[in-house]
Formats: structure tokens, C-alpha cells, sequence
């Protein structure tokens, strides 16, 4: 073996010495992208190996366990050193991100090891998120597959700079030249459609050591430093200090009355005393009295450090606003364009209401447009309705109110969001945003002198919206046809909104699909919300089947405007009455995503009226609706 | 260009996770357990507030066998820099005498340490709880999440964790759920002992060799703590010059033969040293996937 074990330290240097150099480390943070067989895992284990990162009795755990389910016959199965959950390791794939650390003289090393295959695309994303460079293996003897190009692209994609292509298994094409040429060519003609800045390509034998800590003697031929060398000396680009200031509030520090600081993580740029900020969205500007941390106060401070700001004014700032440069404050925008990768189990709908953190800040998001997916193993563009686990689109994003941004390739930490999933609390997405759309910021909201007040004064009656939701066949038209009939006789306004009538004609372009029914409600409550501007009071019967859809058209309305009336009945009684005989198509296989049969119909939980009409007559159901709207 | 160091950048990450989890969630705690990254841990909670006070007590799970120099240390700094501390014993336990020379290393951690650790929680309804735990440290922690959810029974489940992104850290949790958040994920040990030397941070005296009476128990070198040690027939401590790598139940935590009295010579041994941390630890030793089999059940 032709690797050198990397010493830290000897029994006869000076510790003080050593401690003093060893302060000055920087960090580098990188992600390992490349699959099982690639030898990804004995390129880690080797550098954790060489750089004396593993301990004499993780060795001998190695070693037993190399003997007893290793693939390298009586040597030292690395790759076992670094798959760490028990079920991935009987499994012989690795599942999951596993961060790994190794340092040398000059740099600390977070390596994130993430699995290559395509239904991980999310793992290697949540990897590269952190990562300065990107490290994509692959096999000498396999040259250029699918997974380097979807390897490439994720991480040109998540905005990493630096690539080394490390071609692997250089042992099995006797380390000769041309093959590895060969690759560096294809590669590099691949790549150019992409946005990656530098990329390097070392021949190497993660196996036996070669060019990885050390140059190889077998590889005359190369003259470009080994691996563990390039990753000591690579610039990582450090341009965030020279872009403007940006900080998210994180959280207000008030210990008492006399201190009032705004603490957070500075995201770009550099901020000194005396310098001129501006806080957003209020737009108020002011100066910086002290940059306080624990240690003393500093004169000025960069991006990456955690301070706490005290300004000379007392201006109203909280969490999730930002502070930034007055000089040069970033862009506002409700609407934008940007990449979204989906990470949820269950489809991202357009339409659907996620929550946005970005920064501190959270607010609630629609996709409004999704443009095109993107095919990860070809790049090609394809056209599509709703994305899945793994899937990679280009959305338009539209958020509840406005907020500060910057481009994701200008500034990262100002550019970058995730989704959060508002029932079940995961985290569903991540994305990043490409530019403000300029509709949002143009078309401003009409102010009119008459408004909904004044209209519905003169008729005398408050505005409101009965939505009545349940399955086909429960009996919603008919009790909303007696509860129109009861009100239009109260002398009120009235009028209903009939899902089978709708989908006759603005909604004759949708279909049945999760993200159509998605799209039907919107419009639907879009719809209602004009009419209770217009001072009515609007019945809407739709079955509208998703929890999350009936709350995204309660929160389009005032407290209290918004009356859910769950119209209840069992799947038995409904295919019994069966009024258009659609359930017995639907049975058929004849109808697809047929609510109750084939597409779910998620029950409300916080309806205001339940009304079982399994038991209750249309009439008696009608005049409880009556009653509780006039009370 | 000022290029931050690598234990400036872990440093900010770390303050950052701090004040993201007290300016989101209802009611956290810090889980203090006197070792050196605990220390560590809270040393970088001050910097992250100040110049508040800590927004959140510290919590000592005690399974009576800790070292005794440990809960002087622990209520001396108590005492010192004022925060709130809570000592959680689970008495049930110390009822029916639970220990680990009668009950075992396995049994005794279960019950004084993990279900202690559990009814602390769930006594005090703390919907979050820093731990001091690091990735460099074991296998299965390698994977785990800074953020790492727990169900209302406090297990993990190492299959469905959510992705961390950025530095975008999603707290949203059910009311019944609460959440590990361990804000030295990325810190090694190194790093630990290098921060503690720059930072000039209080450890237990234990951690520096000193003469100390010590005896052959199952291969380790246990220090005589008290007089509950089940001594062979003819079997004395005997002195010798020794420290800890890392600090737990004084029956569960073997001593090294040192000389190291210093943080540099500290350091330089723990350079020069071929055995990991954990080696010193009975607990991990039963079976090899043993600490993902204690987290799921609700070991921190």
C-alpha cells in the first residue's frame, strides 16, 4: 500500500505550538455523491483511515467485521466502517445522510455521506444544502452513467461551486491514461450545460490508497494533486463577506428595559458601529450602536457569525424581519419564480397552502404555476400537474405578504426556503428562489369607496359563506336548494353555488385529479370571496374531499364569515340513494378518482354544524342551517 | 477578508440552533451532565442570550452513582454563574435499589438514566431538551438530526426523520411530540477540547490525572468512589496516577493510567491516544448496534 498513515502529533512537539496552529484551521464542508459500488464508502473510510480518524478498537470491531460479512476477502472492508444504522448495514445500501468528521493540519472536515440512488435524490439535496464542494465518484471502468449526471446536476442545482469527479477503480483499468481521459472528456462535455465553476478530476484507488493522501507512483502520468491534497487547498470561494449586508431577526433580546437587542446569524456582507440599516418590511432605517456579544463588544462583524445588533432608535423590528444595509436592501416580492425539489411523501399541488420558512420568517405559500418538472437524469423539461417524492420542478410561488429576498445564486441564506406541510409538521420541500414576477408588485389591490360594509347595510344582512361539504349523494344541493329558498323568502340575498353546475362552466377545464380538485375549490372560494364582497350570502355545495382546501377557503374570509357544514352520511347509505347513479359506475371501474370509492374524502374535524343525514330529513336539516345562521 | 475558524463557524451554528429552539418552542431545558461537553454546551447557551439570563433551567438526571466530585462541581457553578437547575432522581428505582453492580450496566442505565430522563420530562412538560451528544461520537449518531423528533412515548425513529436544510430548522411538532435538539452535532472531540483550552471553560478536576484510588473490575480501572464497590476477596485500591476521558456513573466509567495534569498535555494525549472515547463506556459494549437500540427506546 502506497498511502502514508497522516500523523497528528508526535510524542516530542510542543503542544502549545500545535494548539496555536490549530486555531487558525478553517472548516470545509463536503458531500460524497456516487453509489454502493462506486466505493464511495472506502473512499470515506480510507480518508477517516489515513487521516487517523479511527481509533485502535474501532479497528478491531473493523476487522472482525470484515472477516464476518466484509467483501474484501481477509483485507479491511472500509465501506463498513461508515454505514452506521443497523438496518442499512444488513441491507448493504446506505439510506440516509450520515455526517462524518476528519481533520488535518490545516482544515477541519464535515463530510456529509449521502446514497446515490435516484429515490435519495432528497438525501444527497439535504447533503449538499451545507456542502462548499462536491465530490461525485465514479467507476473507471463504467466511465459516465445516469447517476453522474444526476449527481452533477443536484449539485450544480444547490449552488456548489466545486467539483472534483474522482474516477474510481483505477487499479481494474491497470491506472492507465486513456481510460481515465476518456471520462474526463465525456464529463466535461456534460457539464458544460451546467452552472458548476471549477471542476477537477483525480484518477485514484479509494482500495489501495492511491492519490488519495499521497501521489500515486503507479499514475506517473497525473500531475494534479491527490484528493486529500486538493481538499486542503481548495479556495472556497468566501464572496459572501463582499455582498451586502442581510441579517434575520432570530430572536429579540431584552433582558430588562434598558437593553433591547436583535440576535441572529449574519446571512452576507459585513455590518460596523455607526453604519446605516434598514429594517424590513417596515422600511425604517437607523444606525448600529453595538454589535454585543458575550466576549465584549466588536467594532464590526461578517457573514457566519451570530451577534446581537443594539440600534441608535427604538424601531419596532421582531422575528423573521430582517435587517440589512440601508444602502442596498434587497428586493420585496409576494410572487416569485423559483426551484422547488419536493421531499413529501404525499404530491406537492399547485394551489395547496404550505408554510415558507426562509430566514426566521414563516408564512404561508401557494405554488401557483408549476412551469416544468426537470427529468434528473436527462435535464430534459416536461410539462406536469403535480410533483412526487424526489421530483424537481420550476414553480411560480405565491406567499400571503410580501417579503425580503435575495437571488439563491447571489446570496444562499437569503434565497433558500423549505415547505413545511401544515398537518403533519414535515418538512416537505426545499427550494430556491430565481426572481421577484413582476405582476405581484405592479398590480396593486383597488381600493373602491363602496365596499362590502356599505353593501351589505343596504341589504341589510351580513355577508357569509355556508360551504357544505360531503360525499356525492349526501344531500347537500337538495339542503341547499330549501336552505336558498327559506332565506330568498326572509327577504335575504342569496345565492348557490352548485359544484356539478360550476364544473359546467368556469370549471369546465378541470378534471378529477387531486391537483384538479385542488384547483376547483381555489377558484371556488375565489368566487365565494367575491360574492360576500358583493354583500351576499353564498351557499357553496362541493364535496371538496381535502381537509386542506376547506381551511385554505376559510382562511380567504373575516372571523366568523366562513360556516362549514359537514353534511354527513355513511358510504352505505349514499350508494344506496345513489341519485345519478354514480357510485354504481364508479364500482364499475368506470369512473376514476371517484370520491369515497377511489379518491379519499378526509371527514372535517372543526365543522361548526354537523348535520347526519342518515338521520335528519332535508327539511329539518335545512331549517338547523336557517337557525344558526340568522342567531 | 476575515476567514472565520473552524471553531468560529461551529460556534455561530451552535448559537444559532439556541436561539432558534427559545425563540420557537414553549418550554425547553438544557439536559446538564457535568462532563465536558455539557460544559461546553453551556458555555455556548451564555454566549447565545447574553446579556440575558439563560432562558431555560438545567437538568441533572442523578442515578446517585455519579462521581462526587461531579455534584460539587455541578452545584459550586450552579451556584456561581446562577442559573436554574433541576435534579431529577428516579426514586422508584432508588426504592428497589437499582444499581449497576446488583442490577447490572444495562438495567441500571434503563432505569435511572432513561426512564428517569423520561419522568423528568414528562413531569415538567418540556416540549424540547438540548443534549450535548456528537456525531463523531457513535455510528448511529452520525445520522441523527440536529432537530430529532421524539413521540409522546420518547422514541426515535431513525426511518422517519425529517430532512435539515441550510441552517432553515422546521420546530413545528404535534402538541404531544417533543423534540431532542443537540446543538453539538458537528463538533468533535477535538473540537471540544480545543474550545475548552481557548475559551478557558470550568471542567470537573477528574478530567486531569491525579493520584487515586483505584481497582481492577472487569477489565476497567474503577476508581473507588464510595464504599458500595463489591471488592474480591483481598482486593485493595491501590494509588495510582490516573483521569477520565469521559465522565458518567463512576461504576460504568473506566479510568486511564495518565499523567496528564494539564489542558495541552490533556490534549496531547487524547492526539496520541488509540482508543475512542466510548471505549471507556461499559454501556455500549453489549451488542454492536446497542446505542440505535437505546435511542429508539428513549436513551438521549
Amino acid at each position: 500500500m502506497s498511502y502514508a498513515q497522516a500523523t497528528l502529533i508526535d510524542e516530542n512537539d510542543n503542544i502549545e505550538e500545535y494548539l496555536g496552529a490549530h486555531e487558525h484551521k478553517t472548516l470545509l464542508r463536503f458531500i460524497t455523491c456516487g453509489s454502493v459500488d462506486d466505493g464511495k464508502s472506502t473512499l470515506i473510510g480510507r480518508l477517516l483511515y489515513d487521516s487517523k480518524m479511527i481509533f485502535e478498537d474501532q479497528l478491531t470491531t473493523l476487522e472482525n467485521e470484515s472477516q464476518k460479512m466484509g467483501t474484501q476477502g481477509k483485507g479491511i472492508d472500509f465501506a463498513l466502517l461508515v454505514d452506521g444504522l443497523a438496518a442499512e448495514r444488513e441491507q448493504g445500501i446506505t439510506i440516509d445522510v450520515a455526517y462524518r468528521f476528519f481533520t488535518t493540519e490545516t482544515r477541519k472536515f464535515i463530510v456529509a455521506d449521502t446514497p446515490g440512488h435516484e429515490q435519495y435524490t432528497r438525501n444527497m439535496v439535504t447533503g449538499a444544502s451545507t456542502a462548499d464542494v462536491a465530490i461525485i465518484l465514479i467507476d473507471a471502468r463504467k466511465g459516465v452513467l445516469t447517476q453522474t449526471r444526476r449527481h452533477s446536476f443536484v449539485a450544480s442545482l444547490m449552488g456548489i461551486k466545486n467539483v472534483v469527479v474522482a474516477v474510481n477503480k483505477m487499479d481494474m483499468v491497470d491506472y492507465g491514461q486513456e481510460a481515465f481521459e476518456e471520462i474526463e472528456r465525456d464529463y466535461r462535455a456534460f457539464a458544460e450545460n451546467l452552472d458548476i465553476k471549477n471542476i477537477t478530476c483525480i484518477p485514484l484507488s479509494a482500495l489501495n490508497g492511491e492519490n488519495m493522501v499521497t501521489p500515486s507512483n503507479k499514475m506517473d502520468w497525473y500531475d494534479g494533486p491527490a484528493l486529500l491534497a486538493y481538499l486542503e487547498t481548495v479556495e472556497v470561494e468566501d464572496t459572501l463577506q463582499s455582498k451586502p449586508f442581510r441579517m434575520s431577526v432570530q430572536w429579540v433580546n431584552r433582558p430588562d428595559l434598558d437593553f433591547r437587542g436583535f440576535s441572529g446569524q449574519i446571512a452576507s456582507g459585513r455590518v460596523a458601529v455607526g453604519m446605516e440599516i434598514k429594517a424590513l418590511p417596515s422600511a425604517k432605517t437607523s444606525r448600529i450602536e453595538k454589535i454585543v456579544t458575550f466576549d465584549g463588544d466588536l467594532p464590526e462583524a461578517v457573514a457566519g457569525q451570530s451577534v446581537t445588533l443594539v440600534l441608535k432608535d427604538e424601531i419596532d423590528i421582531s422575528r423573521g424581519d430582517m435587517i440589512c444595509a440601508a444602502a442596498s436592501p434587497p428586493e420585496m416580492t409576494e410572487q416569485f419564480e423559483g426551484d422547488l425539489i419536493w421531499m413529501g411523501d404525499e404530491p406537492m399541488l399547485p394551489g395547496r397552502p404550505y408554510l415558507m420558512k426562509i430566514g426566521a420568517l414563516q408564512i404561508p405559500v401557494t405554488v401557483t404555476g408549476l412551469k416544468h418538472k426537470v427529468n434528473v437524469n436527462t435535464l430534459g423539461k416536461r410539462a406536469a400537474k403535480s410533483l412526487s417524492l424526489n421530483e424537481i420542478a420550476v414553480c411560480n410561488f405565491s406567499t400571503e405578504q410580501s417579503f425580503p429576498f435575495d437571488a439563491f445564486n447571489e446570496i444562499p441564506a437569503t434565497g433558500s426556503f423549505i415547505l413545511i406541510d401544515r398537518m403533519s409538521n414535515t418538512t416537505v420541500g426545499a427550494g430556491m428562489i430565481h426572481f421577484a414576477l413582476r405582476r405581484g408588485s405592479n398590480i396593486h389591490w383597488q381600493a373602491l369607496d363602496v365596499d362590502k360594509n356599505t353593501r351589505a347595510e343596504l341589504m341589510h344582512q351580513t355577508p357569509k359563506v355556508i360551504w357544505m361539504t360531503g360525499l356525492s349523494g349526501a344531500g347537500k344541493s337538495t339542503i341547499a336548494n330549501l336552505v336558498e329558498k327559506k332565506l330568498h323568502s326572509m327577504g335575504k340575498y342569496v345565492y348557490t353555488l352548485d359544484g356539478d353546475n360550476v364544473r359546467h362552466g368556469l370549471n369546465r377545464d378541470l378534471g378529477f385529479s387531486d391537483a384538479e380538485r385542488v384547483e376547483n375549490i381555489r377558484r371556488i372560494s375565489e368566487v365565494a370571496k367575491l360574492m360576500t364582497d358583493a354583500g351576499l350570502i353564498v351557499l357553496v355545495s362541493f364535496i371538496s374531499p381535502f381537509a386542506a382546501e376547506r381551511r385554505m377557503a376559510r382562511e380567504k374570509f373575516e372571523d366568523g364569515e366562513f360556516i362549514e357544514i359537514f353534511i354527513d352520511a355513511s358510504l352505505e347509505t349514499v350508494e344506496k340513494r345513489d341519485p345519478k347513479g354514480l357510485y354504481k359506475k364508479a364500482r364499475k371501474g368506470e369512473i376514476p378518482n371517484f370520491t369515497g370509492i377511489s379518491s379519499p374524502y378526509e371527514r372535517p374535524e372543526n365543522a361548526e354544524l354537523v348535520i347526519d343525514s342518515d338521520k335528519m330529513s332535508p327539511e329539518e336539516s335545512a331549517e338547523k342551517i336557517v337557525k344558526l345562521l340568522i342567531s | 477578508m476575515n476567514n472565520l475558524t473552524h471553531l468560529q463557524r461551529l460556534e455561530a451554528e451552535s448559537i444559532h440552533i439556541m436561539r432558534e429552539v427559545v425563540a420557537v418552542c414553549k418550554n425547553p431545558v438544557m439536559l446538564y451532565s457535568i462532563g465536558k461537553d455539557s460544559a461546553v454546551m453551556l458555555h455556548l447557551a451564555r454566549k447565545a442570550f447574553h446579556p440575558s439570563k439563560l432562558p431555560f433551567p438545567l437538568a441533572h438526571v442523578d442515578t446517585t452513582w455519579k462521581f462526587r466530585e461531579m455534584i460539587e462541581f455541578r452545584d459550586n457553578l450552579a451556584k456561581e454563574l446562577d442559573f436554574e437547575l433541576l435534579v431529577h432522581v428516579n426514586e422508584e428505582g432508588v426504592k428497589q435499589g437499582v444499581g449497576p453492580f446488583s442490577h447490572g450496566s444495562a438495567q441500571h442505565t434503563d432505569i435511572m438514566k432513561t426512564q428517569g430522563l423520561k419522568q423528568m420530562l414528562d413531569h415538567h412538560k418540556f416540549d424540547v431538551a438540548f443534549g450535548g451528544a456528537r456525531r463523531d461520537e457513535e455510528k448511529s449518531r452520525a445520522k441523527e438530526r440536529i432537530f430529532s423528533f421524539r413521540t409522546k412515548d420518547h422514541r426515535w425513529n431513525p426511518k422517519s426523520q425529517r430532512p435539515e436544510l441550510w441552517n432553515l430548522y422546521n420546530c413545528r411538532k404535534d402538541e404531544k411530540e417533543s423534540i431532542r435538539v443537540f446543538p453539538l452535532s458537528n463538533w468533535t472531540e477535538l473540537d471540544i477540547w480545543q474550545y475548552i483550552y481557548l475559551e478557558d471553560i470550568p471542567i470537573v478536576p477528574l478530567y486531569y490525572a491525579a493520584e487515586r484510588p483505584v481497582v481492577e473490575h472487569d477489565g476497567m480501572l474503577l476508581m473507588v468512589d464510595d464504599d458500595r464497590i463489591p471488592l474480591e476477596d483481598g482486593q485493595e485500591p491501590v494509588m495510582k496516577s490516573v483521569r477520565f476521558r469521559t465522565l458518567g456513573c463512576w461504576p460504568l466509567t473506566g479510568a486511564v493510567e495518565s499523567t496528564a495534569d494539564t489542558l495541552p498535555e490533556i490534549i496531547k494525549e487524547m492526539l496520541l491516544t488509540t482508543t475512542s472515547e466510548r471505549q471507556g463506556r461499559a454501556i455500549d459494549k453489549d451488542e454492536n448496534a446497542s446505542m440505535e437500540l437505546k435511542k429508539q427506546e428513549g436513551y438521549f
